[in-house]
């Protein structure tokens, strides 16, 4: 097949966001995650937003089993998978029907012809066919009868016909390919790969895409071919990384710059449940993996994995930190090293499990009971995770303390190119066990406190084996260095506040505030995690528009950069974006008297880039 | 871990004050353990106690060893993690009828079933003394306490019977009332290699005083505790006459030697790779209110769960090197940008 890319005539444009959608059954997460990597590979920068239902085999053809992949690629720094997909590629009528709304006017459609017949029109709550009825004026309609034309590529490879048809989407992947230039061998090598033992199965995918990008060709569809060139990205090595996968990798990174073996307990739960699914493939680095009998056992056993020396660690989703909270409470007044994730959904309850939502930040800061302080990290973009993973753990170790990470389902799944950093330039993190006695009793024998602290108040880690350390340690209050057994009133104040200005100092070990954007700007956005995209998207829009907006993005959320009281007071107009109801908003409020204003969106999807443009300038007009 | 240096039962003991009503069962089951450890050959450092919440729970405090008074039923799994993470440690997780069988129940089936290398100890004194005196999951129907004025309406567990449908290895039960009895059980428990199980029949004085005197009490103990011991016939009773056989129906019960003969009495078998007449054992005794099964129920060889976990990674280490973090990295398809 020719390569488009190489014609003169192709117009290039700067960037794409393509929506393929289809029924759960369709295969749209693997053709998009397909067109991703193709797209990655050739060099474009890209950001992707896969979503799907909650259910695995939700009722065929209905709008609730509509599973969709977003892409935006571009010759350009992107932040986002785009403000509304300039193309859709509908498998179904439900699929239409479901993201049509979002198609940007004047966008493309691509569809699937063969499904809009009575019973799949009728499930999708169509009276008319809307191919016909006029409801898609106003946009470019491709019609191609994808599921007849790849049983006929595949009528001679002895396939059967119902196999034949779900190949449908590699002829999607492979029209889609052709209009945006995409290189081929890329996917045709993939499928030999993913396929492997299954001829049949490879014979008819690598049919219904030659003959899907064939019929962009040969169908006059010429005029909708665009390049995009590859983006201007640092030099290096790139990967294309997922949320949940880069956060697996910092957690193995920070084992091996430690030194510690890693032990993870932890439950299924989406979307946390790939991070434990990659780290159980990596048992050649000393990951121990623990599939718990629930998310109490998982915490709990990772905190016996900690206090034996390992670098422990529990993943799971809000519904599971829940269920992790007391024992997370005793963590931290056992003063033992654990590195807590929590993938966020939406909530309350089982809520939306696949869709995002970032409304777990007061729970992870004060979601258990008595007065128990306790680092919360946040990451902010896909490939951010390593280093968010990497940094909990070193906070975790360093501190002797438990630590929340949060995640979200976009971030998880959520996916761009990553410059692999070089392994040689990773912080190490220093741990050191307690091997003797730290100090002498009233006859002046060497004895071990396991509660005398250093000039971080941070307590020795002596594990068992360690000679004459033997100690106990456990959820009652504890004697100052002693850790013995005490109800004394005033030793109870004294812990509970040494407790906390051990959290608190930690603040002297993390970042400054970093402003981006216009710094001397009178309007500050103030975001946490994955709104980082969409933020940086908006202020950089506003500021190529001649209006000045700073940018603060918090990765350390407790304790707050040292500064931060400071730089907000710099500005008259504090805006909050969130993906909940306003819960760093109150924080900031509580803690530097600000009068910062929320943004919120609780739709289980992410801010894109327009809406915050378009908020943060009504918020400013409102000054 | 041999060759431990020598110890008696006062290195194994804390200088902190023991808080138990006094009279209470956990007294000797604490002085049986701190006799026994010395016997061993074991290191204090390399010896761990769990607990969960309870008055059984207090057990850590006072062995000189390393130690976690954990939170109210979840020592199962602090255990399971610590074992796994540190299978050179002899992990001994304590607790009451409440934390192991109610709030914790889950861990505890969970624990038997993976066969993680613990030894548990469970003080079933009927009853939860701690939150002072409600009925408890091993309490009688009709049991009458503050939570239950009008009497408990709960079916409780055996313990016992429960742990062997939880696919247990080793499941054992023994009393505070004797103290050499409880030292050979404990030594039994230690010497298997998975989760041992030792129901330990235990006196509140306080909240449910004399619920094992029927069975217990040195003059009763004839009567009502059946030995059970490998190999042998399972006999009984003041002169031995009574015994246990298998009827034609194949129900385990009581029968008097004289009407059945001595050749008809069941051996005990712990090694039997089926649980079923274990089970049957157990079912005995409805209560300790009649002739009740002690010892050892079961013991059999399975994989512990900790050395599975091991020989993965050994296998993984073999077929694939050491980890290489730059490696893994560039697992997935990478390109170059400039
Ligand atoms: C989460 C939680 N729920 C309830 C309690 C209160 N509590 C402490 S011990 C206990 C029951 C104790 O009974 P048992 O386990 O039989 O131990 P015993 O005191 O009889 O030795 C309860 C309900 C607690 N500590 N934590
Ligand atoms: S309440 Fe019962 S079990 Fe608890 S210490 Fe007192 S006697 Fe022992
Ligand atoms: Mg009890």
């Amino acid at each position: 097949m020719t390569d488009v890319a190489d014609s003169p005539a192709v117009p290039e444009v700067d960037r794409v966001v393509i929506r393929f959608a289809g029924d759960s059954g369709d295969g749209m997460q693997l053709t998009g995650d397909r067109f991703t990597s193709a797209s990655a590979l050739f060099g474009n920068d890209l950001a992707t937003l896969p979503e799907f239902p909650a259910e695995i085999r939700a009722p065929q053809g209905t709008l609730a089993g509509v599973s969709a992949f977003q892409v935006q690629i571009s010759s350009e720094r992107v932040s986002t998978p785009g403000d509304e997909p300039t193309v859709l590629v509908a498998m179904n009528p439900a699929a239409l029907k479901a993201d049509l709304n979002r198609l940007a006017g004047g966008g493309t459609v691509i569809v699937n012809e063969d499904a809009f017949e009575e019973r799949n029109l009728d499930k999708a709550g169509y009276v008319d066919n809307p191919l016909e009825d006029g409801s898609l004026d106003g946009y470019t309609v491709i019609k191609i009868p994808m599921t007849k034309l790849t049983k006929e590529v595949c009528a001679d490879l002895d396939v059967k016909p119902r196999d034949a048809e779900r190949s449908k989407n590699f002829f999607a992947l492979g029209l889609v390919s052709w209009m945006y230039t995409r290189p081929t061998e890329p996917t045709l090598d993939w499928i030999q790969q993913k396929f492997k033992g299954r001829d049949k199965v490879i014979a008819a995918n690598t049919a219904a895409f030659k003959a899907g990008h064939a019929y962009g060709e040969t169908a006059e569809l010429g005029s909708h071919v665009v390049a995009i060139a590859p983006a201007d990205l640092d030099p290096g090595t790139y990967t294309n990384i997922n949320g949940n996968t880069a956060l697996s990798w910092g957690l193995v990174a920070a084992s091996q710059q430690s030194g510690l073996p890693m032990f993870l307990g932890s439950y299924p739960i989406t979307p946390a449940s790939d991070i434990l699914h990659e780290l159980a493939k990596h048992k050649n680095f000393g990951v121990r993996t623990f599939q718990a009998e629930d998310e109490i056992a998982a915490v709990c056993s990772a905190i016996g994995a900690s206090y034996g020396g390992n670098l422990a660690v529990t993943t799971t989703s809000g519904p599971g930190v829940a269920l992790k909270g007391e024992a997370i409470g005793l963590a931290c007044i056992l003063e033992l090293p654990l590195v807590i994730v929590d993938i966020q959904r939406g909530g309350p309850s089982t809520g939306l499990p696949t869709k995002t939502e970032a409304s777990d930040l007061l729970m992870a800061m004060y979601g258990r009971h008595g007065e128990s302080p306790m680092p919360v990290i946040a990451a902010y973009s896909p490939s951010q995770c390593f280093d968010a993973a990497l940094e909990a753990a070193r906070i975790a170790l360093t501190y002797m303390t438990p630590v929340m990470l949060l995640s979200d389902g976009y971030l998880a799944n959520g996916s761009e190119p990553w410059k692999l950093p070089d392994v040689e330039s990773l912080p190490t993190i220093d741990v050191t066990f307690a091997t003797e006695p730290n100090a002498t009793d009233d006859d002046g024998e060497p004895i071990f406190l396991p509660f005398l602290r250093d000039e971080n108040l941070v307590r020795p880690w002596a594990v068992p084996g360690a000679d004459g350390l033997m100690h106990r340690v456990g959820g009652l209050e504890k004697a100052d260095k002693t850790g013995n057994v005490s109800y004394d009133p005033e030793n109870h104040a004294l812990m509970t506040e040494l407790r906390q200005k051990r959290i608190e100092k930690i603040a002297d070990d993390i970042p400054l505030t970093s402003v981006t954007g216009d710094a001397d700007a009178s309007t500050v956005v103030v975001g946490w995690g994955s709104t980082w995209g969409a933020i940086s998207g908006a202020v950089r829009r506003l500021g190529a528009a001649d209006t000045k907006v700073a940018h603060v993005h918090l990765t350390h959320l407790n304790p707050f950069p040292s500064d931060l009281g400071e730089v907000l007071a710099r500005y008259d107009n504090v805006l909050v974006p969130e993906l909940n109801m306003g819960q760093l908003v109150k924080l900031l409020r509580a803690e530097f008297l600000v009068d910062a204003k929320p943004i919120n969106k609780v739709m289980g999807q992410p801010f894109t880039a327009a809406e915050l443009e378009r908020e943060i300038l009504a918020r400013m007009g409102e000054v | 871990m041999a060759n431990a240096p020598v110890t008696t039962k006062k290195d194994w003991a804390t200088d902190q004050e023991v808080r138990w009503c006094p009279g209470c069962g956990d007294y000797s089951i604490l002085t049986a353990v701190q006799l026994m450890m010395p016997e061993l050959d074991v290191r204090r450092e390399d010896t761990v106690f769990i607990s969960g919440i309870g008055c059984a729970a207090r057990f850590p405090y006072y062995m000189n060893t390393f130690g976690m008074h954990s939170i109210h039923g979840r020592s199962p799994a602090f255990s399971t993690g610590l074992a796994m993470a540190r299978p050179d440690l002899d992990v001994w997780v304590i607790g009451g009828d409440g934390d192991m069988l109610s709030i914790g129940g889950n861990h505890l089936i969970h624990a038997l079933r993976r066969n993680v290398n613990i030894n548990i100890l469970l003080f079933n004194n009927m009853i939860y003394g701690l939150t002072k005196g409600q009925y408890s999951p091993t309490s009688e129907v009709g049991k009458v306490t503050k939570s239950s004025p009008y009497g408990s309406i709960d079916q409780p567990f055996n313990a016992v019977s429960l742990a062997l449908g939880a696919e247990a290895s080793f499941v054992a039960r023994t009393h505070d009332m004797d103290r050499q009895h409880m030292q050979e059980t404990f030594k039994r428990a230690h010497a298997h290699n998975g989760a041992s199980l030792v129901e330990v029949y235990q006196n509140c004085n306080v909240f449910n005083d004399g619920q094992f005197d029927t069975i217990t009490k040195r003059a009763n103990r004839p009567a009502n505790l059946i030995d059970l011991v490998h190999g042998e016939p399972i006999r009984f009773g003041v002169d031995n006459e009574r015994g246990v056989v298998m009827d034609d129906s194949g129900n385990v019960v009581i029968a008097e030697v004289a009407d059945v003969g001595e050749d008809a009495l069941l051996v005990h078998d712990e090694h039997r790779p089926d649980p079923g007449v274990a089970f049957a054992l157990s079912r005995l005794a409805a209560g300790p209110h009649s002739p009740t099964p002690m010892g050892v129920f079961r013991s059999v060889d399975r994989i512990e769960y900790a050395a599975g976990a091991t020989s993965q990674l050994a296998a993984a280490q073999e077929a694939k090197g050491p980890g290489d973090l730059h490696t893994l990295l560039r697992s997935n398809p990478t390109w170059e940008v400039g």
